[in-house]
């Protein structure tokens, strides 16, 4: 498929596997960290303000 | 003379409209980024054609090359929206401001790191000093400072001053990163787009490398409402409807 003949080939990359594939591995966590991070803000920000609302807490600094 | 602006002017300087339309956005972008990164990285990895010098880790290119890009195009609209908040003290251009260090500190990193390893096969060196490869590390360390101006003042409109400032004197280095290749004798290879020019390389190379960066664009616009519409939560967090909004979530 593509450019390479079987799964091995693509995996090696013709030797710069390992350059290859740790950029596109660090990519991967990179964006996934960019997603996770407001995702996690988010839900701590709601937590605090329900738990603010219920408390009826009007005048919090 | 009191200036009299559109009314979209306005509408846009207001938290409350931001978080609407942000939201009607936002799973419309994020298929958008997801369909673009995915096709663009199987395009990049599978078929497009190895370069005849460097053979497949030229593939770096298409994660390279957006990050890069996109590092920069960050650092200017994070610039941008500090300068329209320090003029016109717009709330929301602040938050917009403080979402992007982040983000952009992300993609200079990326940047870095898969020129450095993309770097040791190339050229035989994981870094060289080089002018290029220099204003992209002042980049990352500029964005460093700015995150840290925005968390360093107890009060919050002190450290948006602060943070707005830094990133508006950083301005400098955007056009040395960019001129760089080109100003000084450099093992990196020049820009691979130019406005006047056709690109150096074939179309089957370059076509996914556009696909990869409109994707990295996309990207980044989710992942900047998702911390702009935060930054709203927090800020206006005493107003009625952000109260109504986290009662319901």
């Amino acid at each position: 498929m593509g450019q390479f003949n079987d799964f091995s080939e693509f995996l090696a990359m013709g030797g710069h596997g390992l350059y290859v594939w740790l950029c596109y591995g660090l990519v991967f966590l990179i964006l996934i960290i960019n997603i996770m991070s407001p995702w996690l803000t988010k839900r701590r920000i709601v937590a605090e303000q329900k738990r603010r609302i219920r408390r009826g807490d009007n005048n919090e600094s | 003379m009191k200036i009299k602006y559109p009314q979209w002017f306005y509408r846009l300087a207001s938290p409350k409209w931001f978080y609407a339309i942000s939201g009607k956005l936002l799973p419309w972008f994020t298929i958008a980024a997801l369909l673009l990164l995915v096709i663009g990285t199987i395009w990049g990895l599978v078929f497009a054609p190895q370069d005849y010098q460097q053979g497949n880790s030229f593939r770096i290119i298409y994660v390279h090359v957006p990050s890069a890009i996109l590092a920069q195009s960050c650092y200017m609209m994070m610039a941008a929206a500090g300068a329209v908040a320090l003029i016109w003290k717009i709330k929301v251009a602040h938050m917009v401001a403080r979402s992007c260090a982040p983000i952009g500190a992300s993609m200079a990193i990326i940047a870095l790191v898969t020129g450095a390893i993309w770097g040791k096969p190339t050229w035989g060196a994981w870094w060289v000093w080089d002018a290029r490869l220099t204003s992209m590390l002042i980049l990352l360390f500029l964005y460093f400072g700015v995150m840290a101006l925005y968390s360093a003042f107890d009060s919050e409109a002190a450290g948006d001053k602060a943070g707005a400032l830094l990133a508006l004197v950083g301005v400098v280095n955007i056009p040395i990163i960019k001129y760089s290749v080109e100003w000084w004798n450099t093992l990196h290879q020049p820009a691979t787009f130019k406005l006047t020019e056709k690109p150096a390389m074939p179309p089957e190379m370059w076509i996914p490398l556009l696909v990869m960066i409109l994707g990295f664009y996309l990207f980044f616009a989710v992942v900047v409402m998702m911390r702009i519409r935060n930054e709203v939560l927090q800020r206006e967090r005493k107003s009625d409807w952000v109260r109504a909004i986290v009662t319901d979530l």
